[in-house]
C-alpha cells in the first residue's frame, strides 16, 4: 500500500473488492457473494428452463419463502390454490436447483430481510442481490447489498455476477443525540421527507453521525431498509463493535480463526476521513420528533405535531397536485391536525419494522391498555416468534385486542390475502403508503410500532411520549 | 432483444407524480407467467373502477392512447419495489418509451433490460411536452442517437446513461457476454476463495 492511495468511501472499497473485469463503456462486472431468491423469482427461473441452464453457484444462493406465505395456518392445504402454488413454486426450482431453503415448513422461515442477518448470511463486506427493492437492508452490516429486477435474477442465476455502473455516493450524517422515544424509523422518515422519495437516484447512501453509531443492529436494518423510499438503491452503514458483536455466534456466520480474520478485514471497511462524495446531508437528531405519513409517498411525512398541508398555499404546482392527489385518495382535509386522525386498524409487521425489538416497543406502549382498533402482530420470523412468546410479548398483544400471526411479508404487500378492506385506514410499521399497497383503496400511515401502538390505544394518529412516560 | 433506434408514433400524457411500481401492476395480478401478457394490468386500479369498468376520463382508456408507444409522466415514475411486472405491463400495453424527469433506479434498470427507453428530461420540458400533447396531440420522434425528443417543431432533448444507451441501440442482453466471460468469473472465484475465506458459506448438513 503507498502513501498516494486515494482516499476510498465504505461503497467504494466493498465494490473494488468485487469487480470480475470492467468493459469498455465503464459497466463493471461484480461478483454476487449472496443471492436470496424468494417467490417472485420464478420469471428468472422460467428463463433458465427456457436455455436450459444451471445454476452457477447454488451454495451462494439462498430460497426463503415469505412474499406469499399465509400468516394464520401451517397448512398449505388451507391456502388458495394460486398461493399455495407460488410457495410451491419455489420449493420446486431451489430442489431442482440444489439451492439451500428456508421453506414455509422451515422453523426458521421467515422474512427475507428478517432472516439473512438473524442466520448470519449478512456479513460486512458482501455484495448481496435479491430481486426485491428492500434488499437495501443488509447495508446496515456494511454489506453492498441491493434490490434487483427479474433479469438481473437470472442474470445472477447463470453467471453469479452483475453488471452495474458505480453510483453516485451520498452521505447522510444525523449528528447529535434523539430524544427519548425516538426511534430509526422516525430518523428514516425525516429523511425521506427532508430529500424526497426520488432524493438519492443514482446514489448509494452511506449513513453516518454518532445518532447513527447509537443505533442497535436492528435500528439500523430498519434506517437501511428505508434507503430505497428515498430512491437509493443501497444504503449502508459502516461496520463496528456493534456489528460484530451481532454476526458472532450466528448459525451460517464464520467462527473461530476464520471470524477473527474476518473481523480485521471489516475494520478497514470505513470511509477514508478525506473520502470525497458528491453529496452530503447533515440532520440534527434533536430535531427529530416522532414521525408520521399523511399522504401516498413516504416523502409524504411529518412530525406528529404538525397538520396535514395545505395544497393552496403551494408555490410549486407540481407538489400542490400531488398533495391535492394525495388528501383525495386518503381521505384528509388540509390543515388537520395530524393526531386527530382516526384509524380503523393497525399492522405491526414487514421487513422494516417486525424484529424483536420492534415488538418489545410496541407492547411496552400496550401492556395492560386497550386497542380501539383491531389489528395484525407478524413477527419477521419463526425464530422472533418463538423469542417474542418466551418474553411474553404475545400476551401483551392478544390481551390488548390484537392478532399475533405467522411471519411473512403479511399485509405490507397483500400478496397472501392479509388485506387492508377499501376505505379503511391502516396505522403501520411497513415502508409504502402508495395508493392501493395494502390492497385496493386501502389507506396507509406509516410510523414506528410504538407510534402505532399508541394510534391502536387512541384510536387516532397519537405522539407515543406521553404514553412512554405513563407507562414508566 | 429489439433494437431501439428511432421511434415516431403519438404519445400519451399521465401527468401524474411518482406513479410507482404498485400503481403499474398492482402485486395481486403478478402470479401469471410472462407468456401469459401482462398488458391488461397496466395501472390497472387508475384504469378501472370497481366493478371492472374502465374510468372514462383516465388516458390510457382513450382510443389515441392504445396506438401511443410513448409515455409522457412527472417525477420518479417507477419507484418503489423491483418488480420487473411493472415493465412487463408497459411493454406489453405497447410503450417503448417513457418520459419523465426522473425514474426508480431499479425500474429504469428493469426497462432498459426489456428494450423499453427510459428517457429522463427536465421538469420543465416535461410539463411543456404534457401540456403540447393536451392541446396539439402531436405526434412525436424520440431519436436515441442524438438524445433529442421532436414535438412539431420543438426539440427537447432527454439524458439516459451512455451505457444504457449503447444497449439499447444494439438490442444487446448482457447474459450472452457474461457468458464468455465465465473464464473471467473462474479466476476471480479462485483468488476470492483464498483473499475472502469467510465470505464463503458452510455446507449444508443436508
Amino acid at each position: 500500500m503507498t502513501a498516494t492511495r486515494q482516499p476510498q468511501t465504505l461503497f467504494d472499497k466493498v465494490w473494488d473488492a468485487h469487480v470480475v473485469t470492467r468493459r469498455e463503456d465503464g459497466a463493471e462486472l461484480l461478483f454476487i457473494d449472496r443471492h436470496l431468491v424468494h417467490e417472485g423469482s420464478f420469471h428468472a427461473f422460467n428463463k433458465l428452463k427456457e436455455k436450459r441452464a444451471k445454476v452457477r453457484r447454488p451454495d451462494l444462493t439462498i430460497g426463503v419463502a415469505d412474499h406469499y406465505v399465509p400468516t394464520r395456518t401451517r397448512a398449505l392445504s388451507e391456502v388458495a390454490p394460486d398461493i399455495a402454488g407460488m410457495i410451491r413454486q419455489l420449493d420446486d426450482n431451489c430442489r431442482a436447483n440444489a439451492i439451500r431453503m428456508f421453506g414455509f415448513d422451515d422453523p426458521r422461515q421467515g422474512i427475507v430481510h428478517v432472516i439473512g442477518p438473524e442466520q448470519g448470511l449478512t456479513l460486512p463486506g458482501l455484495t448481496m442481490v435479491c430481486g426485491d427493492s428492500h434488499t437495501s437492508t443488509h447495508g446496515a452490516f456494511g454489506a453492498l447489498a441491493f434490490g434487483i429486477g427479474a433479469s438481473e435474477v437470472a442474470h445472477v442465476l447463470l453467471t453469479q455476477t452483475l453488471w452495474q455502473k458505480r453510483p453516485k455516493r451520498m452521505r447522510i450524517t444525523v449528528d447529535g443525540a434523539t430524544a427519548p422515544g425516538i426511534t430509526a424509523k422516525d430518523i428514516a422518515l425525516s429523511i425521506i421527507a427532508r430529500i424526497g422519495a426520488d432524493g438519492a437516484q443514482g446514489h448509494a447512501i452511506e449513513y453516518a453521525g454518532s445518532a447513527i453509531r447509537a443505533l442497535t443492529m436492528e435500528g439500523r436494518l430498519t434506517l437501511c431498509n428505508l434507503s430505497i423510499e428515498s430512491g437509493a438503491r443501497c444504503g449502508m452503514i459502516a461496520p463496528d463493535e456493534t456489528t460484530f458483536a451481532y454476526v458472532r455466534g450466528r448459525p451460517l456466520a464464520p467462527a473461530g480463526d476464520v471470524l477473527d480474520g474476518a473481523i480485521a478485514a471489516w475494520r478497514e471497511l470505513t470511509s477514508d476521513a478525506d473520502a470525497a462524495f458528491d453529496r452530503a446531508v447533515l440532520l440534527d437528531g434533536k430535531d427529530i420528533a416522532p414521525t408520521v405519513t399523511w399522504g401516498i409517498s413516504p416523502e409524504d411525512a411529518l412530525p406528529i405535531g404538525a397538520s396535514v398541508p395545505d395544497p393552496a398555499a403551494m408555490d410549486d404546482a407540481s407538489r400542490a397536485s400531488h398533495v391535492r392527489e394525495a388528501l383525495d385518495y386518503m381521505g384528509l382535509a388540509p390543515g388537520q391536525a395530524l393526531d386527530t386522525i382516526r384509524i380503523d386498524r393497525v399492522f405491526i409487521g414487514s421487513c422494516t419494522n417486525s424484529r424483536i425489538e420492534d415488538l418489545r416497543a410496541a407492547a411496552s406502549v400496550l401492556a395492560g391498555r386497550t386497542a380501539r382498533v383491531p389489528g395484525l402482530v407478524s413477527p419477521g420470523s419463526h425464530l422472533v416468534k418463538q423469542q417474542a412468546e418466551q418474553e411474553g410479548l404475545d400476551r401483551i398483544f392478544i390481551a390488548a385486542g390484537l392478532d399475533w400471526v405467522g411471519p411473512g411479508c403479511s399485509m405490507c404487500v397483500g400478496m397472501n390475502g392479509d388485506l387492508v378492506p377499501s376505505g379503511e385506514r391502516c396505522a403501520s410499521t411497513t415502508n409504502r403508503n402508495f395508493k392501493g399497497r395494502q390492497g385496493p383503496g386501502a389507506r396507509t400511515h406509516l410510523m414506528s410500532p410504538a407510534m402505532v401502538a399508541a394510534a391502536a390505544i387512541a384510536g387516532h394518529l397519537t405522539d407515543v411520549r406521553p404514553l412512554l412516560r405513563s407507562a414508566s | 432483444m429489439k433494437p431501439f433506434d428511432r421511434l415516431t408514433t403519438s404519445a400519451c400524457a399521465l401527468p401524474l407524480a411518482s406513479i410507482d411500481t404498485d400503481q403499474l401492476i398492482p402485486a395481486r395480478f403478478m402470479k401469471r407467467s410472462r407468456a401469459d401478457g401482462y398488458g391488461q394490468f397496466l395501472l390497472h386500479d387508475m384504469r378501472f373502477d370497481e366493478t371492472g369498468a374502465p374510468r372514462p376520463d383516465f388516458p390510457l382508456n382513450a382510443d389515441a392512447a392504445k396506438r401511443a408507444e410513448v409515455l409522457v409522466t412527472r417525477r420518479n415514475f417507477g419507484a418503489g419495489s423491483s418488480r420487473e411486472a411493472a415493465v412487463y405491463a408497459l411493454v406489453d400495453f405497447g410503450f417503448r418509451c417513457v418520459i419523465a424527469p426522473s425514474f426508480g433506479d431499479i425500474f429504469a434498470s428493469n426497462a432498459v433490460n426489456n428494450g423499453l427507453l427510459p428517457a429522463k428530461v427536465s421538469e420543465a420540458d416535461a410539463e411543456e411536452i404534457l401540456g403540447l400533447i393536451e392541446t396539439t396531440g402531436a405526434a412525436v420522434t424520440v431519436d436515441l442517437h442524438d438524445c433529442l425528443i421532436r414535438f412539431g417543431n420543438r426539440n427537447y432533448s432527454f439524458t439516459i446513461d451512455p451505457i444504457w444507451q449503447t444497449k439499447l441501440l444494439n438490442g444487446w442482453d448482457d447474459l450472452d457476454l457474461t457468458l464468455s466471460l465465465s473464464g473471467d468469473i473462474g479466476r476471480f472465484e479462485q483468488r476470492d476463495q483464498a483473499e475472502r475465506p469467510w465470505a464463503r458459506l458452510p455446507d449444508r448438513p443436508d
